[in-house]
């Protein structure tokens, strides 16, 4: 039997101080919205801009922008301000199974009428929707997993992007071959970064198993026990004992790994495209030296992309203004709101609303990315936007498996426990 | 007979009061502590997403004590807690006597011996993990010179647990060092003349002055640091986040990350299990101390 615990009492018991806060803006005839979003520097350039291209258009409605940390710990502000009933008017979060976890029928304003609507990509309103209704719209870009690599070096060395992992593996063995330059990148310091070969790999996976993701959700299949998903974890494994990665793996962060990459100290780094945004931040004379391909699998004439949604804008369901709150989510699903983004970053993938343009001089990493969705090319989903099962600790035991602690099959198994917990906790039958 | 008496008083200074008095102290205390304390214990055993709740029974502490890296948690705590205790008992003593003997600018020693007490262990924790990076931090750099490479502290996992161990040691025991600093300056100086007067040289002196006499600063050190030790969070999670992997994981931050990933009803009990364990270490090792105090 599950109970809902009372929002008024919580609220309630959440101190006065919210409650002078909301009389001081009741007061005032301007409205003025508060923005959540996280600390990626990438994230919170393109919200200002957004922010302030809305009210030059709109004087009337101020959006203020509130940075919070991103990951796990971002998490859980986001549950416990929702819990408590302090959540801004408008927050940015991610689509898919965590989006699920907030318990979007509670808390958030249905956007399914919205007339924009119909010029949301329909893949993206399937991760941001919940009993035929949609509760979000598309901020910032889709993106890939996959690796960046060095294209000096790769022409240096006569290398091509490689279809399949053997043709990987042969082409960091040039590399180590020729010394200097660090094969594989991985900066465990950020230890979320070190699961992209597994993460990354499941466009492969999908492709030798297809009901892998309702299976997984029902607790009917395993990674440990097929053999397609384990590749990842076992991929991890080779690299490391091949003895391709930098020196101070476990000791180097994620920036580390981006200098490495764009400035020639490293080939390959394994991540998500959204770090392009990042590369403009800190290496721009380097961005043209960055390439992209996918993780690649062992069919090379099957070779995809594993890509990851845009994230969600949301409404909170108890904001004061939803009128003023739709109408900016409105403009920053707009073509709009792609281009005041594009402005604020740079061009870093794909937008999801329809009618949205990149401009055509873009970085070759986001020519490599875009080419996956355009016409011919090949992608799926993240198994994060097709399952809700995602256990906490996968990338604690990433970081083992590719610092050789611990063996691919024992890590698998590892995983396999660790999201009993998720299913248990979000209720999903077939679990307990 | 004494008991009795003293029980009498206390009873009869409790109705000098009348018991509005108490109502302040008695709300926060029910607000503050009670309620928390009994809703925690209530919240262990519901599986809850904070939005809502369901009753689950043990299945909690079930799940907690099959988690796979909770007896690696629980031995890593162990390991952690003795060591941190251990070394801070020794160098805080040794510390104590020096900085009461007749050392040069003892003031200035020990402020300076004090003062990683007053740093924020953040802090603390962000430096020392730049110095024992293992290829540009200066602890390697140092080792370096001597022709020698320096292992990876922080993330070689037979190193990572002992390293952080190292700067908790380095980072309290300046406390632990004027508590021996204090109970040293109390011991009568009548007993050391009288020492010296049956010819006990310098190690004899320590061994049987020095040493039972400033048991009380013993007593107070071990406790201290064996409860900070036993809960001991914030520096690993600065300096290894229980990484690499899991390998410097303490049930502190195996709790921390249910709590992380959204599993409020299981970090819950994880609480719960920790507040059980370390009061099944330190009340009996108390009792334990300070009978003996008695006695001697």
């Amino acid at each position: 039997m599950t109970y809902a615990i009372s929002r008024r009492l919580l609220v309630a018991a959440a101190a006065g101080s919210a409650l002078a806060l909301s009389f001081a803006t009741a007061a005032s005839a301007e409205v003025s919205l508060t923005f959540l979003v996280d600390n990626a520097p990438a994230t919170v350039s393109a919200s200002e801009a957004l922010a302030a291209a809305f009210h030059a258009k709109n004087p009337d409605i101020t959006i203020e922008v509130e940075a919070r940390a991103a990951g796990g710990e971002g998490d859980n502000i986001v549950k416990t301000r929702l819990a408590t009933g302090e959540m801004t008017d408008v927050f940015m979060y991610n689509a898919g199974s965590l989006f699920h976890a907030l318990n979007p029928q509670q808390n958030m304003l249905d956007l399914t009428d919205e007339p924009y609507q119909s010029d949301i990509m329909d893949t993206f309103k399937s991760v941001v929707s919940e009993n035929g209704k949609v509760y979000g719209a598309p901020f910032q870009t889709a993106m890939g997993g996959g690796v960046f690599y060095n294209k000096k070096i790769y022409a240096e060395l006569g290398l091509e992007v490689p279809k399949t992992w053997a043709e990987f593996m042969k082409n960091n063995e040039a590399i180590k071959a020729k010394g200097g330059v660090t094969p594989v990148i991985q900066t465990f310091k950020d230890t979320w970064t070190s699961q992209l070969f597994m993460l990354g790999d499941f466009y492969n996976v999908l492709q030798a198993v297809p009901d892998f993701p309702e299976k997984y959700t029902a607790n009917q299949i395993k990674y440990a026990t097929t053999p397609a998903a384990l590749r990842g974890f076992e991929h991890q494994e080779e690299v490391f004992k091949a003895g391709y990665l930098n020196e101070d793996f476990g000791s180097a962060s994620y920036d580390d790994g981006l200098r490495m990459v764009s400035k020639g100290e490293g080939a390959h780094y394994p991540m998500l495209t959204f770090a392009i945004g990042n590369l403009f931040e800190n290496y721009k004379d380097y961005i043209n030296d960055v390439g992209f391909f996918a993780l690649p699998g062992d069919d090379a004439t099957n070779d995809g992309l594993t890509a990851w949604m845009a994230n969600g804008i949301y409404g909170y369901a108890q904001t004061e203004h939803p009128a003023e709150v739709k109408k900016f989510i409105a403009f920053v699903a707009s073509k709009d709101g792609c281009d005041t983004q594009t402005k604020a970053v740079g061009a870093i993938g794909p937008y999801m609303t329809k009618s949205c343009t990149l401009p055509a001089d873009v970085a070759p990493a986001v020519k490599d990315l875009v080419a996956y969705f355009a016409d011919g090319g090949r992608n799926a989903p993240a198994l994060e936007f097709l399952s809700p099962v995602k256990g906490p600790a996968l990338e604690q035991i990433t970081v083992e498996i590719g610092s050789g602690i611990r063996s691919p099959l024992d890590g698998a198994k590892l995983y396999d426990d660790d999201v009993r917990k998720q299913a248990l906790q979000l209720g999903l039958p077939g679990w307990e | 007979m004494t008991t009795h008496r003293k029980k009498g008083t206390r009873r009869g200074l409790a109705a000098a009061y009348p018991s509005w008095f108490y109502l302040p102290a008695a709300i926060i205390f029910g607000v503050l502590f009670l309620f928390p304390t009994f809703a925690s214990l209530f919240f262990s055993l519901t599986r809850w997403t904070l939005f809502q709740y369901s009753f689950i029974g043990l299945d909690n502490f079930r799940q907690f004590f099959s988690e796979p890296f909770l007896v690696w948690g629980l031995v890593n705590t162990l390991i952690y807690a003795v060591v941190t205790s251990g070394s801070k008992v020794v160098l805080g003593m040794l510390l104590g006597i020096l900085l009461t003997s007749n050392v040069m600018a003892r003031g200035l020693l020990r402020a300076v011996a004090f003062f990683p007490v007053l740093v924020s262990t953040i802090g603390v924790g962000i430096t020392f993990t730049m110095l024992m990076h293992p290829t540009n931090g200066l602890i390697n750099d140092v080792i370096a010179t001597f022709g020698l490479k320096g292992p990876a502290w922080l993330t070689d996992p037979r190193f990572a647990l002992l390293s952080v161990a190292f700067v908790d040691v380095w980072k309290g025991v300046g406390l632990a060092t004027v508590i021996y600093i204090a109970g040293i300056v109390s011991i009568p100086p009548e007993y050391y003349e009288a020492a010296k007067m049956d010819g006990a040289n310098a190690l004899q002196r320590f061994w049987n002055v020095t040493l039972p006499l400033a048991r009380p600063a013993t007593v107070t050190v071990i406790i201290l640091s064996l409860i900070g030790g036993l809960r001991s969070f914030d520096l690993i999670w600065a300096m290894t986040k229980g990484g690499p992997g899991f390998t410097t994981d303490v049930v502190a931050s195996v709790i921390y990350k249910q709590y992380q990933a959204g599993f409020y009803g299981l970090s819950t009990a994880g609480n719960v299990v920790l507040f059980v364990l370390v009061a099944a270490i330190v009340v009996p090792l108390s009792v334990m101390l300070n009978r003996k105090e008695v006695e001697a």
